[in-house]
């Protein structure tokens, strides 16, 4: 066992490429749990239309990179609108079971054979990126003593990360103007805005809208870092990570989305690349009757799914939340 | 993916009679490739005259005849083409392609014939879901909450139906009995140690619904580590002969799993109706605290429901094992349809969840009649589903009143 390996490789996932689409999905859904109480399970189909809406745009229709950009973000947005409609007047589980069976409706016609020349089934698309890999100013990679990263993932990172900030400042600027305030109310009552002469529905749309676009920048995110869109990755279990990254920094916070995903990657890779070394090697210190290499790759998803719920059950505000900003209940 | 799919093909020549059967063809090259062109694998066939070419899944495909390679003597029919269009729907039972040589190109099964077919496995399919709608539904009417980890609860019964029945050695029948109990076992064991002490908490529903998102995240990753990746069939009635009565065809297992579904819903239908139990189910489901102060025990009342609704949906599990294949993503791919057979039909309402299945499941299977891609027509369901909300969003059965 080499720990010292273990922490280099939990320190530079948590801060890498990978982090930062967890922590860009963990801010949409933010805003659409922490600050509005809308359950939203499919950021997955949000951030798929969002990287297709790109790689589609490039390599199908031969457009340009930056009208893939744009077709992403109103992808985002159509999205939205046609979750939002028939589910945003009704009880909070409609739009939660609409949303987690869209996201995986997506996935399959994404993948499909028959859909193969559009979207490329279940190889994916590819060779949308060359814009971005162009724009990269840095000539060198960067060693920063005990972590390093190569020239591409310097490059992913410093966009990334300006992406969250934008998206943070945005979130704040957003959530402490009336705007926003409206939105906590109809987290905590939705009645009682509504008697006050608030159209409840256009302001669940429009957080439902913002959170979605912030998805779809994180699956756009996602595109460019992969440089391949594989419908495979944008299973449910994305949307899953992203909410107990959201949880574990705590909802209803700006930077708890941001803190979350970094510590909750910092964690599963750990934890994948303990196993990892455990299960590797010609005589590995875990039988292989109990745990083999692919195996290993599951623990970090069975660990999620449990860190998931004891959050929700014993601290549901996370680290820096405030329980009382989260003590919301089916309406 | 795909252990054991396969296209099976058959040479025979009509014209010539070994024993009263058409003499096989042997020595001929066989070729599928994908409706794109890929080449998948060829066989050469053997003395029986039969090639196997093993397939990576479901999908279309084409099996091309290499005429050079034939006998001499043995001439194909002018109208004989030497491709074929195969469409392997579910992966698992052998695909069968024929090429009838030397007799009149068969393309036989016409608009009407597909229709019947599609509609008839809509039904069974219909009847799988709605075990599984019924079980979410008999839980959501006692607790409120819409369990997200219930498509886990479904290949639950499938997994450990396959693990009675391929490494314990039971039967299929069996397996699949022990595979209910042990799902009903399961549905006593979450409710006891993770949903009652969150009632007793006074947690609320929607922190219940991401305890559940995080319980199907644990769920499906511990089937997938124990199970693996792949997808299985149990080791009986995999491929099996179908009968025909007029223009409807079905194999054994097919009417098996019609008639165990009939029964079991009809069964706790007539007990939601009738007993006690069944009544004070439906108390609770109307009024909680009502039934509570006139003196029942909800938390057996829900427990109860928990272990009714958990046993029913691995029965569904069970009998999808025994319809297609069993794999850990079984009931992933089914939440989305179980949630719009509910919806559909009126959440948690029990007839609801009846009627909306059977309509979810013709709809999943006769799509690709209509030319519906048949690897997505369970996207079918998720425009029903949206348009529903839409129109009447406390579905075809519920109260206005339930969707607040």
């Amino acid at each position: 066992m080499d720990f010292l390996e273990i922490l280099r490789t939990a320190l530079q996932q948590a801060l890498g490429p990978t982090a930062i689409v967890y922590v860009l999905a963990a801010i949409g859904i933010n805003v659409h749990f922490g600050y509005t109480g809308l359950l939203n399970f499919g950021q997955s189909g949000f951030m798929a239309v969002g990287a297709y809406g790109l790689a589609v745009t490039v390599v199908i229709l031969d457009g340009s990179f930056w009208l893939g950009v744009a077709v992403s973000f109103v992808a985002a947005l159509a999205l939205a609108i046609v979750l939002g409609l028939p589910t945003l007047r009704l009880r909070a589980d409609y739009l939660a079971i609409v949303t987690i069976a869209t996201s995986e409706a997506l996935r399959l016609v994404f993948g499909s054979v028959e859909m193969k020349d559009t979207f490329g089934g279940s190889n994916g698309l590819t060779g949308y990126s060359k814009v971005y890999k162009d724009l990269n100013p840095y000539s060198d990679g960067i060693d920063l003593g005990f972590i390093s990263y190569r020239r591409d993932d310097l490059w992913n990172i410093t966009v990334g990360w300006s992406l969250v900030a934008i998206c943070c400042l945005v979130v704040w600027a957003l959530m402490r103007s009336p705007w926003g305030r409206v939105l906590r109310s109809i987290r905590e009552d939705e009645d009682a805005v509504r008697s006050l002469g608030k159209n409840v529905f256009a302001y669940k749309m429009q957080a439902l809208i913002l959170g979605g676009m912030i998805g779809g920048l994180a699956g756009l995110f996602f595109a460019l870092k992969q440089a391949s869109v594989v419908p495979t990755d944008y299973n449910t279990n994305l949307t899953f990570l992203a909410y107990t990254a959201l949880l574990v920094g705590g909802a209803a916070r700006v930077l708890g989305p941001v803190v979350g995903g970094v510590i909750l990657w910092f964690l599963l890779s750990g934890l994948g690349a303990t196993f990892g070394q455990m299960t590797s090697g010609p005589d590995p210190i875990l039988p292989t009757w109990l745990m083999d290499s692919s195996q290993s790759s599951l623990t970090r998803f069975i660990v999620t799914g449990l860190a998931l719920m004891l959050l929700m059950i014993f601290r549901p505000q996370g680290i820096f939340g405030d329980r009382r900003e989260i003590a919301i209940d089916g309406r | 993916m795909g252990d054991g799919t396969a296209i099976d093909v058959t040479l025979s020549d009509d014209s010539k009679k070994v024993d009263g059967q058409p003499a096989p063809i042997e020595g001929v090259t066989l070729t599928v490739t994908t409706d794109d062109g890929t080449e998948v694998g060829e066989d050469v066939t053997d003395a029986e005259g039969k090639a196997s070419i093993p397939l990576p899944g479901g999908g279309t495909y084409t099996v091309t005849l290499d005429e050079d390679t034939l006998p001499e003597g043995i001439e194909l029919d002018s109208k004989t083409r030497t491709e074929l269009e195969v469409r392997v729907l579910i992966s698992g039972s052998a695909t069968i392609a024929a090429f009838p040589i030397g007799v009149q190109a068969a393309d036989t099964t016409g608009f009407a014939t597909k229709l019947i077919d599609s509609i008839v496995s809509g039904i069974k399919f219909g009847l799988i879901i709605a075990l599984a709608a019924l079980g979410l539904s008999l839980i959501f009417g006692a607790t409120g909450l819409t369990n997200f980890a219930h498509g886990e609860l479904i290949t639950l019964g499938g997994v450990v139906t396959y693990w009675f029945n391929r490494d314990a050695g039971l039967p299929v029948i069996l397996a699949g009995l022990a595979a209910v109990l042990v799902s009903a076992l399961f549905g006593y064991a979450q409710d006891r140690v993770l949903w009652r002490p969150l009632r007793r908490r006074g947690t609320g529903l929607i922190a219940m619904m991401i305890v559940s998102i995080g319980f199907a995240l644990f769920l499906r990753s511990i089937f997938q580590y124990t199970f693996g990746g792949s997808t299985q069939t149990y080791d009986q009635y995999v491929a099996q002969v179908r009968h025909s009565w007029g223009p409807i065809h079905l194999n054994d297992k097919e009417i098996a799993i019609i008639v165990i579904s009939l029964v079991v819903i009809t069964a706790v239908c007539i007990a939601m109706m009738k007993t006690r139990m069944g009544k004070a189910m439906r108390a609770v489901s109307d009024n909680p605290a009502l039934s509570a102060s006139s003196g029942m025990r909800v938390d057996s009342v829900i427990r109860n429901a928990w272990i009714l609704g958990t046993a029913l949906t691995g029965l569904s599990g069970v009998l999808l094992g025994l319809n297609s294949q069993v794999s850990f993503q079984n009931g992933g791919r089914m939440l989305l349809l179980v949630f719009a057979a509910v919806t559909l039909g009126g959440l948690g309402t029990i007839w609801g969840a009846l009627l909306g299945s059977l309509v979810i499941g013709i709809i999943v299977e006769v799509g690709p009649t209509f030319g519906v891609p048949s690897s997505i027509k369970e996207v079918g369901a998720l425009v029903v589903l949206i348009l529903i909300l839409l129109v009447r969003p406390q579905g075809i059965l519920g109260r206005r009143e339930r969707i607040g």
